[in-house]
């Protein structure tokens, strides 16, 4: 049996190669929150009190175009809506720990926490090492102290640099380097060239609400495109004059 | 104040994903079209936000050779693409940015 020290410090040294992709980020985002004309208390808020990148950045970019607090939030929650899968994925590895515990786990569930956690929680003894939590306690708290730290830095690096430099574009290169890569297959590329079409035609709408519009458009596309797709695969019938069931 | 009241918003809703299924384990089951719609909100919601900051300047449509934003995100796009490296792509879109800056301007 391991020790809850010996769990938490696998769970931090697992950890620690993803950190290298992390912290980078970390100080992108507290550096064009500034830039995007975040004070650096309200830019520092955002790591500990959301505490999940893309909605992070997502919502420095809306709070600057002046969206709407609703819309804000919405998004958020379709952005972060993963996080539900993750967390019903980890549920049962956790079910005996008090409720404080679950508290403090849920708080620290993030993509790059999960990715690690989940492989410990798999291995042959992973539903059965009592002081398993421990292990994710530690995967978390190291990546949320890397991505508070990197944050702050950020946050006081972009506070030397000026307007002029046009650091705020770094938002949309991140979402491309975030994007394009994983455009792996003719459903997702359908989902973000809809969307971005939508986009482009819906942006002077109000509240951007054509943010909305846009992510649903490409979401219900690349489903659409998806199905059919895996529709030819599983028969000889011609994919085109199917119904759609659900 | 406004500001604060969004993030605490931003928060409670993330929270609130990644708290529920932990406490409500067996009581609630995730639909699985909400599952299959999952992996197309990254592509949807970030080419969303992408297209309108490349191609709008001032809130008005700009597909010019002189919209600096866009040439430099096309760039990072072929760039992203070919290296699949994120730091990279950001390097080459602001350096980009700044070439084509001093140029046109």
């Amino acid at each position: 049996m391991l020790s809850s020290r010996t769990e938490f410090l696998n769970g931090a040294k697992a950890e620690l190669p993803i950190l290298l992709g992390v912290a980078p980020f970390g100080m992108i985002y507290g550096v064009l929150a500034l830039q995007a004309g975040l004070s650096p208390a309200v830019a520092l808020a955002m790591s500990s009190i959301v505490f999940a990148g893309s909605a992070q950045f997502i919502g420095t970019q809306l709070i600057v175009q002046g969206a709407g607090g609703v819309v804000i939030v919405a998004t958020t929650f379709i952005v972060n809506l993963r996080h539900a899968l993750y967390s019903a994925s980890v549920a049962p590895f956790i079910k005996q720990v008090p409720l404080r515990w679950k508290v403090l786990l849920a708080y620290l569930l993030t993509d790059e926490a999960y990715a690690v956690v989940i492989t410990r929680f798999t291995q042959p003894d992973g539903s059965s090492a009592p002081n398993r939590h421990w292990f994710y306690f530690g995967a978390g708290i190291t990546l949320w102290s890397t991505w508070q730290i990197s944050s702050a830095l950020g946050i006081f690096v972009g506070q030397l640099i000026p307007a002029s430099w046009s650091l705020d574009f770094t938002l949309a290169l991140t979402f491309i380097a975030l994007v394009v890569p994983n455009l792996k297959d003719r459903a997702s590329v359908a989902a973000a060239v809809s969307a971005g079409i939508m986009a482009a035609f819906s942006y002077t709408w109000p509240y951007k609400l054509g943010l909305f519009a846009a992510a649903m458009t490409g979401i219900v596309i690349g489903m659409l495109v998806e199905q059919r797709q895996s529709r030819s695969q599983l028969s000889d019938l011609p994919a085109t004059d199917r119904p759609i069931t659900d | 104040m406004n500001l604060w009241l969004i993030i605490f918003g931003m928060g409670i809703v993330t929270f609130g994903t990644r708290l529920t299924p932990i406490v409500l384990l067996g009581r609630i089951e995730i639909p699985l079209i909400v599952q299959r719609a999952l992996r197309f909100v990254p592509p949807a919601v970030l080419t969303a936000i992408i297209v309108p900051e490349l191609f709008y300047r001032n809130d008005q449509l700009d597909v010019s050779l002189t919209n600096v934003r866009l040439l430099a995100g096309l760039i990072a796009i072929v760039v992203a693409w070919r290296t699949k490296n994120a730091l990279i792509t950001i390097g080459v879109g602001m350096i980009t940015l700044w070439v084509l800056g001093a140029i046109i301007r």
